[in-house]
């Protein structure tokens, strides 16, 4: 139990109390080959009847959900890029890019290049809540509505949550939120309903191109490892692997990614930390300054009655 | 002229500006109220319980009040700000020290009936002894729960909750003092005030001071703290905070004015600090930037790290 | 592909994984480009002159499959000498009307061969038209069947592919113009691009290597766009690429399954299986009918046992020898009966009624105006649909009640709006891409009122006849004699689906299930409702029902569904195996000879007679298949042989010629003339064109779909999880073009053609591009057409910009255009006519002369 608030963990379900159970089970989504068609987003909301999230126009790109939330469990990102900028590089200085307010093309010229010449990339992820080994979620959950499965996924017991929102900011993904409206938490099940029954999850089935795979976390790692190594032969531009590796802030995510340039770019964390990795820092720090507390009031009853 | 409109590398990366985590949903006034609240419900607790030591009863029963009002509208605005309310119950189902909202519900629960028993008996004379009883119990219970709400914030991916962790719990304990002394200040006579004065001055030092270390060391995750709305609650609580203090312990002690005005300024500064530390947090929260950088900063610390180990 | 064909976009990845190259030819970056290797941007509508290009590429450098091209395609055959070429005439072929606007084919045969009339051009006064939206390789070509014209002798050839008049001669003459500089010029494609995919396409070609051509409306939707696939064919056929396993160009069809309503017909001018629709004034017996076809080499030569069992099935027992099998029950064609032309005859007067049935040309068909006038001014129409679509409500929501042009009250119309049964609450099979029947259980029950079509169409026939029921008018014998019997089942009393497939496959004498359609006989002895479905129930067993799965069964995975013909899944298989009947590669073994056997095996299914030799030589004079010889692959030709020359049976040349769209705002850098010289007109005041090159509309716009909507909107925007993804119609614009017109990312702009204006949001995008054409630029303004009135997303239609004009051969309008974007929403009420109106006049845009056509 030594891991249970950070570092390497092996067995998630286990330590969760799980006693014989089934492998974790954990997604690998390989964004090099997502085409972007949301085939996950809409088989999601199918199977799990989440409701519709707005009928707004971002302005990003072909992107209209924008980003994970208690009705949106799946999310497919569109990154526009001019070649040639795609690592690190920030504002792309694309009017394409932001949103309709501040989004006026900028003048001068730059932008008009001849058939041939520069070119543009168009990143598609599909993003989805990362099943952490270490889950800030549920760690902080006071009313144990979300739980650990056998199979080493986070879930949210709709019955049990009270909405107190605790869960919200403590993803260091922004992956859960509270629906409004309805006022209780909810994120990705890893379609526990599906997968307890031998299925594959809702979004993995549709997605025509295998960018989504769902399996048992250990042989999808090794795929991913073999994955990468034979895009990086190809000489493919910034891939990597993020949420793979056990030893990260979070010990590792049962959904991890390929991903073809940095994760903010994304709109991923960078090197996200699972917040109770300073947990005992925090209660030390709290019980010092309960005890500073003490000290003070003691001492000002010390001294002149007056 | 593409390049110049690069903005330079050292900004942060982001998809289209969107925050990378999820602002909390936590509603103001509930949540800061509850954080004010939790720490002049502790910190009065305290109060009380000196006051009963030492034989001044009106301070007691003022502090005792203090305690159990604040833990009944501490808990009040809590359970307002849960999205389900009638399920406000569920946090009792389990206690899990990995989460600061139940360990601080099982505080604030057990502390809600201590204090209010004490008070209750402390303001009707009845029942002395369990009143006493009580309050002893309250006492305990008080600094963490004074204390305990920084965990709460801190405990979270909020850049500048999570990365204060150390210092939040001081300023939250100073405040807590602050806001008790400052409350005991305004409804008790100036000869039993002496304590609270005390307090309030030593808390407002205690804050001031964990509140410098801590803007001082987070470097740019600190910023939100001085910047717009939060900046601006936190400038006025830390100038109504050393107002108060000075002036309690200048002239509190011969001026029953002047204790009235230092408490009032003290029990403010305690509410706007914890408002300009929540909006500070949500701020972080909304601009990408405080997530990713120092994220990004740990990301190069540590391949510089294994440059140099390797390098050797 | 990804954004359209998404599921089937899978192999494309995986062929990927496995090392392909992918290259996405289109004007606008998309979902596609995205993941290809290389993205080659063009200006819409010049992809014959792109194509052209690698064609002469290919001619220039001998970089052809020589040893295919020679034995498997007409490049050896002779042509007249009366013929000429575009190279000749100043971009025209030989047998030009201006006139008429029409040419006369008569010069284009080879030499020797005698003159007929070819199956696609029997009535040269019937141009047809096709239920165009859907049809986009259909009509006048497709009289001709699956299998192309009919040629009626094997011409003279020139294996040296020397002599001047042989086909190959003509063609590296034809194309020599197309060069890399012309390319540049006329699509804005650089020299090193284009140079780039003629090195990936030409070196992944051959003996050992094929490529495939993915295409669909991006190159069919011209006024240009059959012959864009002719030249796709050129190509591939030079390359050799056909009938070889990784090759072939493959049409990525519509709806799910619009193949299936091309092989059983929704077009008004084939019958089931691509057997031509008769001619009133010409066929006037079965002998008639199928004289043509009769004499002619290969698989069409048997055309009359397939038209008498599809007799049989209709008129079961009514049908007998004495009576001609009833051939003159069928419907007969007296001119054109295409959707443009019947919306035209609504707008005259001349067509009182309309059933529109999955469909929603309100939104959906090009100048949605002309649709909505044509609605207004029927007696009755009755729509069938799920949902209530645009086509329904015209008369109470279309922009024409909003400008004043229209008025509810002044609309006679009676509308019957029917709900119908969607795919998931009634059985039936899907006739994909590849030419596979899938069958599809029930899911559901129909919710309400909603019924299938078939047992819609099934009622109505019951209804009709019962009231017919004792009529002794001649006329009403072919509804009485219909074979109208199938079982129903279930509480709604559907007609048993399978039982529609079973006759469709057709039986024998003895009533029992046909297993192929060499069974069939002119006897009357069989009948079958679509001769190219027959073997689907074979042994009394539906076997699109089949779903073995892949990794139980060969790589080609003929357990999966059933492909017609013969469940082939690749047709002109003969082709991947050399003249000797040996593959021509390891790698790449398909189908090959068994010289021990006798016979063709391999892992498909033969698309050969089964015993004919490689080195079989027909006898003089014999017919049908018995006529195909042994290195003769494309059976249903009737030489044998894929053409590369096209001596009969295209109403606009024998070979492609790049032409500017009908509204450009370039001249034709390739030729004189400016527009396709065939093109076929509609000439009605609301349909005016804006001329070519006009300042007015300077810019190019393109219409194309989103992956999260479907066609006209009817099935998406009215559904929740769609419309939350694509809430609202937007344009999109280069950051070139923004600038150039003060375009806001985010903010709204108006687009205008002489037809109308519509506003949508702005995209700003790099994915768009600025192409160079010489000195000039050309800017794209790109349309997503799925936005209408009705649903939870509503927005304007792009078809109200769309101008008509048609492709002679298919019928089929050009899909850009070109028109003006400014920022802003548009007018609204009487405001816009005077907007437009004030735009027409500037342009100088008016009406085809109504003579023209
Ligand atoms: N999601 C979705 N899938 C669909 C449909 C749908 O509505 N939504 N509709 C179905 C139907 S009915 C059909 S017919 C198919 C159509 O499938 P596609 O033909 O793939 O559909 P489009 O998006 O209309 O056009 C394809 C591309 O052609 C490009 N294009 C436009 N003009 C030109 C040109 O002149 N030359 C070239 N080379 N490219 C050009 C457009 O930019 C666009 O990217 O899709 C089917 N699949
Ligand atoms: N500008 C522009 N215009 C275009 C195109 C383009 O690229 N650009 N593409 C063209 C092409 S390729 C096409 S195919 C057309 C499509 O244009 P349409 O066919 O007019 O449009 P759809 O929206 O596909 O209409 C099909 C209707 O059938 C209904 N439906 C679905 N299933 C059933 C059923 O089982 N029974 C019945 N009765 N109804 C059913 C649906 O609800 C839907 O409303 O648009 C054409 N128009
Ligand atoms: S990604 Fe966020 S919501 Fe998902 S398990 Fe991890 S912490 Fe929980
Ligand atoms: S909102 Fe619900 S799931 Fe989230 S922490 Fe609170 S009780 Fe748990
Ligand atoms: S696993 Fe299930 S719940 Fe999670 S995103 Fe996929 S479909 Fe939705
Ligand atoms: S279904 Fe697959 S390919 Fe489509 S958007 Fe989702 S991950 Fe990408
Ligand atoms: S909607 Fe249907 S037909 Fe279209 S890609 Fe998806 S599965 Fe295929
Ligand atoms: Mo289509």
């Amino acid at each position: 139990m030594s891991n249970s608030l950070s570092g390497p963990l092996h067995d998630v379900a286990g330590d969760a109390g799980h006693e014989a159970h089934p492998p974790r089970m954990g997604f690998f989504t390989d964004t090099s080959v997502c085409i972007g068609c949301k085939a996950c987003e809409v088989a999601c909301k199918e199977w799990n009847l989440v409701p519709e999230d707005g009928l707004s126009l971002t302005g990003m790109s072909y992107d209209n959900t924008g980003a994970l939330g208690a009705s949106t469990w799946r999310h497919v990102a569109f990154v526009e890029q001019p070649i040639g900028r795609a690592s690190r590089s920030t504002d792309l200085g694309m009017p394409g890019m932001g949103p309709p307010p501040d989004a006026t093309p900028p003048a001068g010229p730059g932008q008009e290049t001849e058939s041939g010449e520069g070119g543009v990339r168009w990143l598609m992820s599909s993003d989805v809540c990362k099943h952490c080994t270490h889950a800030a979620c549920l760690d902080v959950c006071p009313t144990g509505s979300l739980f650990r499965t056998e199979f080493g996924t986070v879930v949210v017991q709709e019955d049990i949550c009270n909405g107190c929102g605790y869960c919200v900011p403590a993803c260091p993904y922004g992956v859960i939120d509270i629906r409004p409206g309805d006022g209780r938490a909810f994120k990705c099940t890893l379609c526990y309903d599906r997968i307890g029954e031998g299925m594959t999850p809702a979004c993995a089935q549709a997605c025509p191109t295998e960018s989504i795979q769902y399996g048992e976390l250990d042989e999808l790692r090794e795929r991913a490892g073999r994955r990468l190594g034979e895009l990086q032969e190809q000489g493919v531009d910034g891939a990597r692997l993020y949420g793979a590796d056990p030893d990260d802030g979070v010990g590792g995510d049962g959904a991890f990614f390929l991903l073809l340039d940095e994760p903010e770019v994304y709109g991923l964390p960078p090197d996200p930390v699972v917040t109770t990795r300073d947990l005992g820092s925090m209660w030390r720090h709290v019980g010092a300054a309960a005890g500073a507390l003490v000290g003070l009031g003691v001492a000002s009853f010390l001294g002149r009655r007056r | 002229m593409r390049e110049q409109r690069m903005v330079p590398e050292a900004s942060p990366d982001s998809y289209y500006g969107r925050p990378i985590i999820k602002e909390p949903t936590w509603k103001t006034p509930d949540v800061p109220l509850y954080l004010f609240l939790g720490g002049l419900a502790g910190a009065s607790a305290v109060l009380a319980e000196g006051a009963a030591v030492t034989d001044r009863p009106d301070l007691e029963r003022v502090a005792r009040v203090a305690a159990g009002a604040g833990a009944a509208l501490g808990t009040v605005a809590l359970v307002h700000d849960l999205h389900r309310p009638e399920r406000f119950l569920n946090m009792l189902r389990v206690l899990k020290p990995t989460s600061p909202l139940s360990v601080g519900s099982w505080i604030l629960a057990p502390f809600s009936g201590l204090s209010a028993a004490a008070a209750a008996s402390s303001v009707t004379g009845r029942l002395p002894r369990v009143g006493r009883l009580a309050g002893v119990g309250a006492t305990v219970l008080g600094p963490p729960l004074a204390t305990y709400t920084a965990a709460l914030l801190a405990n979270t991916a909020v850049p500048a909750w999570h990365e204060a962790h150390r210092e939040l719990p001081f300023v939250f304990a100073g405040s807590g003092a602050t806001a008790a002394g400052g409350f005991a200040c305004l409804f008790t006579p100036l000869d039993q005030a002496g304590p609270a004065r005390r307090m309030l001055a030593a808390g407002a030092l205690v804050e001031l001071a964990a509140a410098e270390r801590l803007t001082g060391r987070l470097g740019l995750v600190g910023e939100p703290y001085g910047q717009g709305r939060p900046g601006r609650l936190m400038r006025t609580a830390r100038v109504l905070t050393a107002v108060g203090g000075t002036a309690a312990l200048v002239a509190g002690r011969r001026s029953r004015t002047v204790s009235v005005l230092a408490g009032a300024a003290c029990v403010a500064a305690s509410v706007l600090t914890r408002f300009g530390i929540f909006e500070a947090g949500t701020a972080s929260a909304r601009d990408p930037k405080y997530t990713v950088e120092p994220q990004r900063e740990r990301l190069r610390a540590r391949a510089a790290e294994r440059a140099r180990t390797l390098g050797r | 592909m990804a954004e359209c064909h998404p599921v089937g976009f899978q192999w494309v990845m995986e062929a990927k994984r496995k090392g392909a190259t992918i290259i996405h030819v289109d004007p606008r970056f998309t979902r596609t480009s995205a993941v290809a290797d290389l993205h080659v941007p063009l200006r819409a509508g010049t992809d014959i002159a792109f194509l052209g290009g690698l064609v002469h590429h290919v001619l220039d450098n001998d970089l052809d499959f020589r040893e295919y091209v020679v034995h498997y395609t007409n490049a050896a055959a002779l042509v007249s000498e009366d013929f000429r070429d575009t190279e000749d005439l100043d971009g025209l072929f030989s047998g030009y009307d201006a006139e008429e606007q029409q040419y006369d084919p008569t010069t284009w045969q080879y030499e020797n061969a005698p003159q007929s009339a070819a199956a696609g051009m029997r009535d040269p006064g019937q141009p047809g038209g096709p239920a165009a939206s859907e049809e986009h390789e259909a009509a006048r070509s497709e009289q001709a069947g699956s299998g192309g014209p009919t040629v009626p002798a094997k011409p003279d050839r020139d294996e040296t592919l020397q002599h001047p008049r042989c086909v190959f001669q003509i063609l590296k003459r034809h194309f020599a113009r197309y060069t890399p500089e012309l390319v540049a010029e006329v699509c804005g494609v650089s020299e090193e691009d284009f140079l780039r995919v003629a090195k990936a396409l030409t070196e992944n070609s051959g003996r050992e290597r094929t490529s495939a051509f993915c295409y669909a409306v991006g190159w069919t939707h011209h006024s240009t766009g059959v012959q864009t696939i002719r030249t796709a064919s050129i190509l591939q056929t030079l390359l050799g690429n056909i009938g070889r396993p990784g090759g072939g160009i493959l049409a990525l069809r519509g709806h799910a399954s619009i193949q299936g309503s091309t092989d059983i017909p929704t077009l008004f001018n084939i019958l089931p299986g691509y057997i031509p629709m008769p001619h009133a004034a010409q066929h006037r017996s079965l002998e008639e009918f199928v004289a043509e076809d009769a004499g002619s080499t290969g698989f069409w030569g048997n055309m009359d046992a397939y038209t008498v069992s599809l007799l049989k099935a209709w008129w079961g027992d009514a049908a007998t020898q004495d009576n001609d099998f009833r051939f003159d029950y069928l419907p007969r064609l007296t001119g054109h009966h295409g959707t443009y032309d019947t919306v035209v005859n609504q707008i005259e007067g001349r067509s009182p009624g309309y059933f529109v049935v999955g469909e929603n040309p309100a939104v959906g068909s090009a100048n949605g105006k002309m649709q909505r006038l044509g609605l207004a001014n029927l007696e009755w129409l009755v729509v069938r649909d799920l949902t209530m679509v645009e086509t329904a409500t015209f008369w109470k929501d279309g922009p024409e009640i909003e400008s004043g042009e229209l008025s509810t009250e002044g609309i006679g119309t009676e509308v019957f709006f029917l709900p119908a049964a969607s795919h998931v609450e009634k059985k039936g099979s899907f006739t994909n891409t590849q030419r596979m029947l899938q069958w599809r259980h029930q899911a559901v029950q129909p919710p309400g009122d909603a019924r299938s079509d078939l047992q819609f169409y099934y009622e109505l026939g019951q209804r009709i006849r019962a009231r017919l029921a004792g009529s002794t008018d001649e006329m009403d014998r072919p509804l009485l004699d219909l074979t109208w019997d199938y079982p129903t089942e279930g509480p709604l009393g559907e007609p048993d689906a399978e039982a529609v497939l079973r006759e469709i496959n057709g039986w024998d004498g003895s009533g029992d299930a046909l297993s192929s359609y060499t069974q069939l006989a002119k006897d009357g002895s069989t009948a079958c409702g679509c001769w190219i479905y027959c073997g689907v129930y074979a042994d009394e067993t539906n076997q699109a029902a089949r779903r073995k799965p892949h990794w139980e069964q060969s790589l080609v995975a003929p357990e999966w569904g059933w492909a017609w013909p013969a469940n082939r899944r690749i047709l002109y298989n003969r082709a991947s195996a050399d003249p000797d009947g040996k593959p021509w590669s390891e790698r790449k073994k398909y189908v090959w000879w068994d010289a021990e056997q006798g016979k063709w095996t391999g892992d498909d299914v033969p698309d050969f007679v089964a015993d004919r030799a490689p080195d079989h030589v027909p006898e003089e004079g014999a017919q049908g298949p018995d006529a195909l010889g042994g290195r003769d692959p494309f059976i249903m030709q009737t030489d044998g042989k894929a053409w590369l020359y096209v001596p009969t049976g295209l109403a606009d040349g024998p070979l492609p010629t790049f032409y500017e769209p009908v509204e450009s705002p370039v001249r034709n850098a390739a030729h004189r003339p400016q527009r396709n010289p065939a093109l076929e007109d509609v000439a009605e005041p609301a349909n005016p064109l804006n001329p070519p090159e006009s300042r007015v509309f300077p810019y190019v716009f393109t219409s194309y779909r989103l992956t999260e909507h479907h066609t006209a909107g009817g099935m998406s925007r009215t559904l929740p999880y769609l419309s939350e993804l694509q809430p609202e119609m937007f344009c999109e614009v280069s950051p070139r073009l923004a600038r150039e017109r003060g375009l806001d990312h985010g903010g709204w702009a108006t687009i205008v053609t002489s037809r109308s204006a519509i506003e949508a949001r702005v995209m700003v995008t790099a994915r768009m591009r600025s192409l160079r054409l010489g000195e000039r630029w050309v800017e794209h303004v790109g349309l997503p057409y799925h936005w209408g009135a009705n649903g939870l997303v509503t927005g304007d239609s792009v078809n109200d910009l769309v101008g008509i004009a048609l492709d002679p051969n298919v019928h089929i309008q050009d899909k850009v255009g070109t028109c003006d974007i400014r920022p802003g929403r548009r007018p609204r009420g009487p405001a816009l006519v005077d907007f437009v109106d004030d735009y027409r006049r500037r342009s100088g845009a008016h009406p085809a002369e109504e003579d023209d056509s």
